[in-house]
């Protein structure tokens, strides 16, 4: 073996003095580490919110896209327009109409996913130091692009029936009285990730009316629109408010996720610095992907896989409520979700789901603990659960694993004194007690 | 070839860190090499197709407490790394602790138990005893586990209920042991057949003062100086003891023994490693690369050394 020393200090990362300051919070962590064990198939993943597309009719999209390629090859393999693809983004005003929203193909422009709409939106309103108002907890990819941007993020309240519209207000109040500027409020008013719950009918009218009056952009999230269970979709804040409201869709948990194509509707000034953003960003959305998508929409019936997709995650949904009202120690709260693809779970007074996460991991099954759903890292005493990729079977062994890890904690924390109460109750009683209300 | 990475330890991210680092470092050297996850086709693979030789970069449990290196065993399998006899040992840091200070070498006082322990005499009692005893700061780790997972320094009281609780979310039993304030380091010891020599010590400054996971796998967030500058004795006595941790446990090919050096220039052992991170940010590599060792080379070395042991076992 040949040897030639060299020695010295170092950082292992010669760029290290000359990152900006957005990327601070980009580092390695201990949780992320842990998911990776969740990948394996020994594990019952009740963390990850993958879209289950089994239930996709492969043929059919094989053949859209051989016939994509063959007739229409040379524009799908070529650059588009910066916007977006003009007939797909005409099919998306259809699909907007189901939910009340009148809007127009020209203010419609074409996302890699409805995530690259939060990143360019945040990207055209906020400076750092900026305030985007959240509820609590709120979706960590939105909370992960906010942060990039450095913006400040004040979290709001939710109940069973979504953000609660006084502490909506009294939040504006608070900031403002602190002389920040608010840019945008970013809501996700159907089947919410991570609460699983939606904003009751009244309540939309009250926070547009609150946002209105104070003047405050609203930033309607919506993926998950299309995937109620029992009630029909809910009429959109942009339905009722084309001004004040800049909405986000999506094609990944209707149609496909690999095919990255979401979208965002915007007014019409706002709309012009979106595709700007955009063109800076990736010059253009995939062509390929848009015109799968559109060929898609035109020749399947999607809406009729939609209803497909929605009765399968009602009979997971089903499955993950029966498994906790069945096994869940007394203390335990959750919502009951009636569309999308999560529960939020509150563990009894004492836990903390963060530390308990190892042992959930050893005892292979796995969750996401609610501090990621939080800019502050609070939370902790929650999780979230999904329901939308796993097998019944599988949902409901991952939650007989969860009891028994919860009931170990529990002993551990007695132990130790970091839980109050007596656990002797908490274990002898199971069972579901009321829906979640507490979600802060 | 077959390096192995994965498992379904909590130190799975790591041991894949580790596998692609040593396949890139070994195709670069232009050895054919396959990285495997370990799962229910392995020994199928190892039994009908055996490889040359096996690296096994598998972290923590399974990987590192010998379980796999016995299954090794019985495919009679060339591999490099210490036999699963020394690798019970030495990934049970409190037993690690009291063959090397056999030694001579000097190891944190320390108190091992596991959670029935509290539970059955009053964790309140326990813990108070433990601080009589040991004195504060503390640090409070799993027994069994690396990367610093589940590791807690401890500086008041009242912290060491929330400590312990963090250390048994990653096994049963807890090491609660005397924080060793001062200076980081970390000494390779490398065995190609002519017995074990120290490569050269790393220093570990953090950023934030603590090599915690994420300042042991964010680039940039630690400074490593190597060779360390330490006054000659010192950097000798670390050498001295990692190389008698390595010879005492048994350990075959290469570790890594993870010291605190304090201020008056004692050097405290707090654990060894048999299967040391060969990740981008690990210090294993930085320690060879001082040295002048190529990594690629360094693990063919280590390959031909495991297989000629097993053709002389055989």
């Amino acid at each position: 073996m040949s040897r030639r020393a060299r020695g010295g200090a170092t950082r292992l990362d010669s760029y290290v003095d000359r990152y900006a300051a957005r990327t601070l919070g980009m580092t390695a962590s201990e949780i992320r580490a842990l998911f990776s064990v969740a990948s394996r198939p020994e594990v019952v993943s009740l963390a990850g919110g993958m879209p289950n597309i089994t239930g996709l009719p492969l043929d059919v999209v094989g053949g859209a896209i051989s016939d994509l390629v063959e007739h229409d090859g040379p524009a799908a393999m070529q650059y588009g327009s910066g916007q977006g693809d003009p007939g797909l983004r005409e099919q998306i005003c259809d699909v907007m109409r189901l939910e009340g929203i009148e809007g127009h193909p020209d203010d419609v422009v074409v996302t890699v996913g409805s995530q690259q709409a939060v990143d360019l939106v945040t990207r055209i309103f906020c400076d750092p130091g900026d305030v985007v108002i959240a509820e609590a907890p709120s979706y960590v990819g939105a909370l992960g692009v906010f942060r990039a941007f450095q913006c400040d993020v004040v979290h709001v309240e939710m109940d069973g029936d979504g953000l609660v519209p006084a502490a909506l207000a009294e939040a504006i109040r608070a900031v403002r009285a602190d002389g920040k500027q608010i840019k945008f409020i970013y809501t996700i008013p159907n089947y919410h990730n991570p609460a699983g719950v939606s904003l009751a009918s009244v309540r939309r009218e009250e926070v547009l009316d609150i946002a209105r009056e104070a003047d405050v952009l609203i930033l309607e999230d919506n993926p998950y629109g299309l995937l109620g269970f029992d009630d029909g979709p809910h009429r959109a804040l942009r339905a009722d408010e084309p001004d004040g409201v800049i909405y986000l869709g999506s094609f990944s948990k209707t149609f496909a996720p690999g095919f990255r194509v979401g979208w965002a509707l915007a007014p019409h000034a706002v709309r012009e610095k979106l595709v700007l953003a955009q063109e800076a960003a990736t010059l253009c959305p995939p062509s390929f992907s848009q015109l799968a998508v559109r060929s898609y929409l035109s020749t399947h019936d999607w809406q009729g896989q939609v209803k497909a997709f929605r009765e399968m995650y009602r009979e997971r949904r089903d499955a993950m409520v029966e498994a906790l009202e069945d096994m869940m120690p007394r203390g335990a709260r959750w919502n009951i979700p009636n569309g999308g693809f999560y529960v939020w779970l509150t563990l009894p007074d004492g836990l903390d789901a963060k530390t308990m996460l190892p042992r959930a991991v050893t005892s292979r099954v796995a969750y996401v603990p609610g501090t990621a759903f939080f800019a502050d890292g609070s939370g902790a005493q929650s999780m979230r659960l999904s329901y939308c990729y796993p097998t019944p079977d599988r949902i409901r062994e991952g939650v007989r694993r969860l009891v028994a890890v919860i009931e170990e904690e529990m002993e551990l924390r007695e132990t130790f004194g970091t839980m109050p109460g007596a656990r002797r109750e908490r274990l002898a009683s199971r069972g579901y007690e009321s829906p979640n209300t507490d979600l802060r | 070839m077959v390096v192995l990475a994965g498992g379904l330890s909590h130190e799975r991210d790591v041991s894949l860190r580790s596998g692609r680092r040593v396949a890139e470092a070994l195709r670069d050297v232009g050895v054919d090499v396959e990285v495997r996850d370990v799962d229910a086709r392995l020994l199928t693979t190892l039994r009908d197709e055996p490889p040359l030789c096996v690296l096994p970069l598998l972290h923590g449990e399974t990987g590192e407490d010998g379980a796999l290196r016995e299954v090794l065993e019985l495919l009679e399998v060339p591999y490099v790394g210490a036999p699963p006899s020394a690798c019970r040992a030495a990934f049970d840091k409190p037993v690690a602790k009291v063959l090397v200070a056999g030694e001579a070498v000097r190891t944190p006082r320390s108190v091992t138990l596991p959670h029935e322990a509290f539970r059955e005499l009053g964790a309140a009692a326990v813990m108070r005893l433990m601080v009589g005893s040991l004195g504060l700061p503390l640090i409070v780790k799993p027994a069994r586990g690396g990367s610093a997972l589940g590791c807690t320094a401890v500086r008041q009281e009242d912290a060491l209920p929330g400590a312990m609780v963090t250390a048994f979310a990653y096994g049963a039993t807890a090491l609660v042991e005397q924080l060793v304030e001062g200076t980081e380091v970390a000494v390779p010891v490398l065995d190609t057949g002519s017995g074990p020599q120290a490569l050269p010590v790393v220093s570990i400054e953090p950023d934030g003062g603590v090599y915690d996971y994420t300042a042991r796998y964010t680039a940039g967030s630690t400074r490593f100086e190597v060779p360390a500058k330490l006054a000659d004795e010192v950097a000798a006595e670390c050498a001295r003891v990692a190389t008698a941790a390595h010879r005492v446990l048994g350990l075959r090919d290469l570790s890594r023994s993870d010291l605190m050096v304090d201020a008056e220039g004692t050097v405290w052992f707090l654990e060894v490693n048999v299967a040391p991170g060969l990740t981008e940010t690990s210090t294993v590599p930085l320690s060879a690369h001082a040295a002048g060792l190529d990594l690629g080379e360094l693990m063919v070395d280590l390959v031909h050394a495991a297989v000629a042991r097993r053709a002389a076992e055989t």
